[in-house]
């Protein structure tokens, strides 16, 4: 009995660690939705690139010194940058022109970009997987039986504090106030004086820029990735943003943890783990059968 | 009116014709016929997704979920039950029907869940029929089935493409083909015009079904076989790739979708990855020219060209004064 609520413990501490990790990675696909009403299928090859670019700032900075902390610090400004840098361009090339058209040819365009991003890293780099430098050691702490890593708190922490900066920033700010104001109504918006234009290039680099940690944090937990894992991620952050309620942030977070509670939780009661995604999938309908606009999403009344 | 009857089934002959000679006299390299099957079965495929995705207007991710029912029931069928080559069709027809009534089933959700909710639904759909087959034993559970028998030759795809061609077309023009359109452009006006939209949905859900199935049940005896792999996030993604590049709600577009992305994705396999690279960005260039897709919403007919001819003289005639005039 006792080892059955320690490894609950033991995996409940395994879910806020991958529910951050999610919730950050639905909160910056929600925000290119909530502003530009577009799902950004580009957002998991964005996230894969911004691995990458971590990866070399990573070994470039830890070659130069050995202090941990530095080298997280400057990796993730400048795969923050370069990030934010790639996912304008590709906004520009191949989301603008496509204003006013229907909604699912612009997704289609950003599978397309998703596609060609992929493989442009496959070619370049190759398939084979490369392991992220340690930045943070791995001291262990254990309290009541249940065993945390240093990792894990940093992760949490990190996590919690970018999505409260997020939500303060779009709640306080003058951008962020203007950012609220085109999600809600974009031409109303640009009769204030707001540049609709500007204000999605904002969404794009705030996405960018929670993808990046989003991919420092994923890289700290789980060390080795190769090209093909953008894929995966841009469905579970979709997923966990539309659960949620997509455009919402506070939705796109709780999104993040309940898909990652489905999938802690699962193997504990199934026999087997490979059942697991069939009952994460199966709870996921379940939820938008009786809420079909997602956990705290706004039900919109249609207008005829 | 009977004189183009009298022309299509001239034109049916002909192509019948030509597969046989094809098949029997080594015209063209074994390799190649491949290709040629391929395109085939994705043109069904993408005219049953066409269906829902275009002519309905749900943006659904279903169909590798539904292929994957088509495909292993008949694969299972041929290898059990209908053991004889003869008996192909009758498998086939299996797949089919099974397809039908997991369309169904994906169908009720549509009722009341729109948009993006429902293509997570539909999604969710796809990877849990994905993750079902890989969990059971009796279907070969990760390493898939085999050997199925190798049945499917091209004068079959020819066969089949045909009458699903026909068949969509006679079916899109059909009362619930107008329904489906009428849901499409305005689903509360196409309420109060007293469309029953429940079942016009179901009705689409499942001839879509049908035809993804079929196509899937062809592929699987192309192979020989087949595993729950091939029905992931790439058949669901390469799917919807050719419905929007094609054209959606377009039977031609379906056949330019499915012919441009399998010749793309097949005969260039010497360049390596570089071929998906360049079809992503064939991707973005046509959504921004032609957001619909090649043929979106319009179909390849005689008339068609020369109006378009005609429009072309027009604008010539009209000389460099006339060069923004739209459509």
């Amino acid at each position: 009995m006792g080892t059955y609520s320690q490894q609950f413990l033991q995996q409940t501490v395994n879910l806020v660690q991958l529910g951050s990790i999610y919730g950050l990675l639905a909160v910056g696909f929600s925000m290119v939705y909530g502003i530009a009403r577009l799902v950004n299928f580009a957002y998991g090859p964005i996230f894969m690139v911004s691995t990458y670019l971590l990866f070399f700032f990573g070994t470039l900075m830890s070659a130069m010194t050995e202090t941990a902390w530095i080298v997280l610090v400057f990796a993730l400004i400048g795969a923050s940058a370069l990030t934010a840098l790639l996912a304008i361009i590709i906004e520009k090339i191949a989301y603008k022109p496509l204003r006013g058209a229907p909604k699912v040819s612009v997704v289609v365009s950003s599978v397309g970009v998703g596609m060609a991003l992929e493989y442009l890293v496959l070619s370049f780099i190759g398939p084979n997987p490369h392991r992220m430098p340690t930045f943070v050691g791995n001291s262990r702490y254990t309290v009541g039986g249940v065993n945390f890593s240093l990792a894990t708190i940093i992760i949490v922490a990190v996590a919690v504090a970018a999505m409260v900066v997020l939500n303060l920033y779009i709640k306080k700010s003058r951008t962020g106030i203007a950012l609220r104001a085109v999600a809600e109504d974009g031409l109303a918006a640009s009769f204030m004086g707001i540049s609709a234009n500007w204000m999605i290039s904002v969404a794009f680099i705030l996405s960018a820029i929670m993808a990046t940690i989003g991919a420092s944090l994923y890289g700290v937990a789980y060390p080795t990735f190769n090209p093909y894992f953008g894929e995966q991620i841009n469905w579970w952050s979709f997923t966990a943003a539309v659960l949620g309620g997509i455009g919402s942030v506070k939705g796109a977070i709780l999104g993040g943890y309940l898909l990652a509670a489905v999938n802690v939780y699962s193997p504990m009661l199934l026999p087997t783990s490979s059942w697991r995604d069939v009952v994460a999938f199966g709870v996921l309908i379940f939820v938008l059968m009786i809420k079909p606009a997602g956990l705290i999403g706004k039900k919109r009344i249609e207008k005829v | 009116m009977k004189k183009r009857k009298g022309f299509h089934l001239i034109l049916f002959a002909v192509g019948l014709a030509l597969c046989c000679a094809v098949m029997n006299f080594g015209l063209i390299q074994t390799s190649k016929i491949l290709i040629i099957q391929y395109v085939g079965i994705y043109i069904i495929f993408v005219l049953g997704i066409n269906l829902v995705n275009g002519y309905l207007g749900i943006f659904s991710l279903a169909h590798a979920g539904i292929m994957a029912v088509g495909g292993y029931t008949a694969s299972l069928a041929s290898m059990h039950i209908f053991t004889s080559p003869w008996m192909f069709p009758l498998s086939l027809l299996t797949g089919g029907m099974a397809s039908v009534l997991v369309g169904l089933c994906v169908a009720v959700p549509s009722f009341n869940v729109r948009g993006d909710y429902l293509a997570i639904i539909t999604l969710g759909f796809s990877l849990i029929v994905k993750s079902i087959l890989q969990n059971l034993e009796v279907v070969g559970g990760p390493r898939g089935l085999r050997p199925i028998p190798k049945y499917t030759n091209l004068i079959w795809v020819y066969l089949c493409v045909v009458l699903a061609i026909v068949m969509v077309n006679r079916f899109v023009k059909s009362k619930y083909g107008r329904n489906m359109m009428a849901i499409r452009e305005d689903q509360i006006a196409s309420e109060l015009v007293s469309v029953d939209v429940r079942n016009a949905k179901s009705v689409a859900f499942s001839v879509s079904a049908f035809f993804i199935g079929i196509s899937g049940a062809l592929i699987c005896h192309l192979l020989s076989y087949t595993n729950p792999n091939s029905y992931g996030y790439s058949a669901i993604i390469d799917g919807l790739v050719m419905v929007y590049l094609g054209g959606v709600g377009s039977i031609t577009g379906s056949i330019i979708g499915a012919l441009i992305w399998q010749i793309l994705v097949q005969s260039l396999r010497t360049i390596g990855t570089w071929r998906w690279i360049i079809g992503g960005c064939i991707l973005v260039v046509i959504m921004i020219f032609q957001p619909n897709g090649i043929f979106g919403n319009r179909e390849l007919s005689i008339a068609g060209i020369k109006r378009a001819f005609a429009a072309i003289r027009n604008r010539l005639a009209k000389g460099a004064a006339g060069k923004k005039d739209g459509q």
